[in-house]
């Protein structure tokens, strides 16, 4: 196998067909007829950065509700039309984005698009229906309430983002989720969604200009007058000093940790390299050298690994581990020496070009699916990436030296200045 | 597209599955014991998870050091899985490093090493595992009613094992079992993706027909006898969510039955997913979704079945309304099991549930992965003709046929009921 070979085989300009349909829509497909199914998927302005702070999880809430009626079917029959198909479609809500992610046989692609621009432009909250959706809700929130690892995660943005809205789950909390009304789901709907910055991908058995078609046919025409502004971010307060919380839970087996620091942009020039210097801290191989000394050799854990959260605004470092209670302040402790190491030293020639092999290597493995691709694609645009990106990835690994691995991990991680949330007994 | 197979056995006894698919430059290779939890006798249980664990641990060759990076370092993954009747180990890499996969399972099929010490930290490791398993209410409430429904046969304990099994076994017990089931001819071999057969075939030969086959172990064989009389049974933890966990006694995957009891699976729960590498579809307009979930007896409702070698278990896991009692969630459950027992269902829904089926074999085929695990997968509970033939064997289901087999399968002396009571905070 050569490298021209692999190259033609990621997408690239060559096989990306992109065009912004006149309402603002952005579309973004690519074929292929290796299986006959197809994927949908995309983002579109209506975050939970709307959220007031009094219903957090409206967001959430709506983007949950949409395919619960619309104008032109029930509940049970939009979910008909999908699964006797074999089709599905769902909505979720991150920050910055809601999104969805849809799939169906190629030859049923007319039919997901249908239900897809119908949800979102169409959706009428049927009363009934919101109040059952509030109750799984809520549910579904007292269940991760039991889960150390979301508690875990919960109070480290805490602690990290503080007044900051990355604080706030997106989900919400039991109080604010039952405040929210009818009304609002609709308002929220009225004013956020719109065509302008939503982006639509279309892969798999589909002729590149005959999907723009569809897309066109189903999504072309909507058009929404007055759509809010998605609000300003303000600037994230770097902490000053390490700050730990410890989450106290009952009848639990094993604590979580979560340790870190904020990272870099998804736009960032030195997110290539901070992506590769935490390959090394807490991927590579069996979990990096996080995994090296929690997991293999001191077997406190049999999960330990880092990861860097980089998107629109200021992302997040982080390191996580699922202990026995008892060892709790020794993986906490041996997770920190690794910090400080990381920082101090920085990473060998020898680690480096591992990871560079890895990252290189591993592109065409992500690619594999339509979902793959579709998530590729997404990426390119939601972050600038050019249409050549993947094309020009290994380059841009490869350019990546120990100095800017080093530099980008001073940079963003003190050791003296951690968030350390710990989850459990 | 050209997709050609190969099936052939190596001259001590290894099964050799290939398949070239050239839609990108990528190959997966798989390699299959038939050795899972079933194989476990009491104060071993768990154990060949553990072996499963120290296979990643190095041999003379591939020092543990260097074995975890080497495949990373050229971009491929790999990862291992346990289960009830087999253990699998694949690694799936950029199609001109393939043999490097090959090399590490030939040599690992023999020559691990279960250094004493490495065994010492993979003890507290698998027993983490464990613990973070006892954290989630479903697991505790799983391992009961697993354990309820199999007094006899070997299906009654969790693949991780028992914690008393976790802290006992020994390195030998770890390395005599490998030595037992680790041999060619109890595995298979599948590779997929983009390479030519012959030199493939050629590569696989050398490197694995020098491996010496060895006496076939005996598996436990002591098969469950008919339950007589519905079991009842309840686990209490921490939490405030209510579940249910409702579990029929299901025939093999081999068996005749199977096959309708899918298509009613399909339309009772949404159809299982037998794929390990695509997800499946959503199950709101199944008949338990609108009747559980939609009636709000449920916040959500799964039903699933599995392919086993011996029979084993229909688990439908419900997650109890706030505002119901466990009993009227089951009662709510029980009439709906009584009408696919006493009215035949309609062609339009096993044509559906065909339907469904079809797009789930049409997603799974998108992964090399997911195609070469296949090959090995179904010759772990029955043959490849058995996947190659699903869609046909659904497609000539009747609706006799589901009904007979509701009758036969899901009635309440063929099943355990489970109840996961939480116990409010500050009682505990």
């Amino acid at each position: 196998m050569t490298m021209k070979k692999i190259n033609s085989a990621l997408p690239g300009p060559n096989d990306i067909y992109r065009e912004v349909l006149p309402n603002g829509i952005t579309v973004l497909t690519r074929s292929n007829f290796n299986s006959p199914s197809a994927v949908v998927s995309g983002y579109f302005d209506a975050g939970s950065l709307f959220d007031p702070d009094e219903k957090l999880g409206l967001a959430d809430f709506v983007t949950s509700a949409l395919m619960r009626g619309t104008k032109k079917h029930s509940f049970d029959e939009i979910y008909n039309i999908l699964e006797s198909s074999g089709a599905s479609l769902g909505f979720s809500t991150g920050v910055h984005k809601s999104g969805f992610h849809g799939r169906s046989l190629a030859e049923d692609l007319p039919l997901l698009l249908g239900l897809l621009a119908e949800t979102l432009t169409q959706p009428i909250f049927p009363k009934v229906e919101i109040e059952k959706l509030r109750s799984q809700l809520l549910t579904s929130l007292a269940i991760s309430a039991e889960d150390t690892a979301e508690m875990a995660s919960e109070t480290f943005d805490k602690i990290l983002y503080r007044d900051h809205p990355y604080s706030r789950p997106e989900e919400g909390t039991p109080e604010t989720v039952k405040r929210i009304t009818r009304d609002d789901l609709m308002r929220f709907h009225r004013e956020c969604y719109g065509p302008r910055g939503m982006v639509i991908v279309v892969v798999g058995a589909v002729d590149a200009e005959e999907a723009v078609r569809q897309v066109k046919r189903a999504l072309g025409g909507w058009q929404v007058r007055g759509q809010k502004e998605p609000p300003a971010l303000p600037a994230v307060k770097p902490l000053q000093k390490t700050v730990t919380m410890h989450h106290r839970m009952r009848g639990k087996s094993q604590s979580d940790i979560v340790i870190g620091t904020n990272g870099p942009r998804r736009k960032d020039a030195d997110f290539t390299a901070a992506s590769l210097g935490n390959n090394i801290l807490g991927q590579f191989g069996m979990m990096g050298r996080i995994g090296d000394v929690v997991r293999e050799k001191e077997g406190l854990a049999y999960y330990a690994y880092s990861s860097l959260y980089a998107g629109i605004g200021p992302g997040s470092w982080e390191v996580s581990a699922g202990v026995n209670p008892a060892n709790v302040t020794k993986a906490t402790r041996l997770i920190v020496d690794e910090l400080k190491r990381f920082v101090q030293e920085g990473v060998t020639e020898d680690e480096l070009a591992d990871s560079k092999a890895n990252f290189i290597g591993r592109l065409p493995l992500s690619l594999e699916s339509n979902g793959g691709v579709a998530g590729a694609l997404l990426n390119i645009e939601r972050y600038d990436l050019g249409l050549d990106y993947y094309q020009r990835y290994a380059d841009l690994v490869n350019e990546v030296t120990c100095e800017q691995v080093l530099s980008v991990a001073r940079k963003f991680i003190d050791p003296a200045r951690l968030a350390i949330a710990v989850a459990g007994p | 597209m050209k997709k050609s197979l190969t099936v052939t056995t190596l001259s001590n006894g290894l099964k050799v599955f290939l398949k070239e698919i050239h839609t990108a430059p990528i190959i997966s290779s798989w390699i299959w014991y038939r050795v899972g939890s079933r194989d476990e006798v009491q104060g071993r249980t768990g154990i060949s998870h553990w072996v499963e664990h120290m296979q990643f641990k190095g041999t003379p060759q591939f020092p543990a050091s260097m074995l975890d990076k080497a495949i990373s370092r050229e971009g491929g993954t790999w990862n291992a899985m346990t289960y009830l009747d087999w253990t699998a180990y694949y690694e799936t890499m950029p199609a001109d490093k393939i043999d490097l996969a090959l090399r590490l399972e030939a040599d690992r099929m023999v020559k691990s090493q279960f250094d004493e010490k490495e065994v010492a930290s993979e003890r507290t490791v698998i027993i983490s595992e464990r613990e973070g398993n006892e954290n989630e209410p479903l697991f505790q409430l799983g391992e009961a009613v697993q354990q309820a429904a199999f007094r006899i046969h070997p299906y009654h304990h969790e693949v991780i094992g028992d914690m008393a099994d976790l802290h006992s076994i020994t390195r030998d017990d770890l390395y005599n079992h490998y030595r037992a089931f680790y041999i060619p001819n109890n595995a298979v071999m599948a590779v997929a993706g983009d390479f030519e057969t012959k030199p493939m075939l050629a590569r696989i030969r050398e490197l694995f027909e020098p491996i010496p086959a060895g006496p076939l172990p005996v598996r436990v064989a002591r098969p469950e006898g008919e339950q007589r009389g519905e079991i009842r049974l309840s686990v209490e933890g921490a939490g405030s969510t209510t579940y249910l966990q409702v579990c029929y006694h299901f025939p093999a995957a081999s068996h005749p039955d199977f096959f309708p009891l899918i298509v009613l699976d399909s339309l009772l729960a949404g159809p299982s997913n037998f794929n390990m590498f695509s997800g499946g579809i959503s199950n709101k307009t199944s008949r338990l979704y609108r009747a559980l979930v939609d009636r709000e007896y449920a916040v959500s409702v799964y039903g699933g079945a599995q392919a086993t070698v011996d029979p084993f278990l229909y688990s439908i896991v419900l997650t109890v309304h706030p505002k119901r009692k466990a009993e009227e969630t089951l009662a709510a459950l029980d009439a709906e099991i009584e009408r696919v027992r006493r009215e035949k269902v309609t062609k339009a829904e096993i044509a559906r549930a065909i339907k469904q089926a079809k797009a789930l074999f049409a997603y799974g085929s998108e992964s090399i992965t997911n195609q070469a695990c296949w090959m090995g997968y179904s010759e772990m509970f029955a043959d490849y003709g058995w996947f190659e033939n699903y869609l046909n064997r659904l497609a000539a289901v009747t609706a006799k046929d589901v009904q007979r087999v509701a009758n036969e399968y899901f009635k309440p002396q063929n099943r355990v009921v489970g109840m996961y009571v939480p116990v409010e905070k500050g009682k505990a």
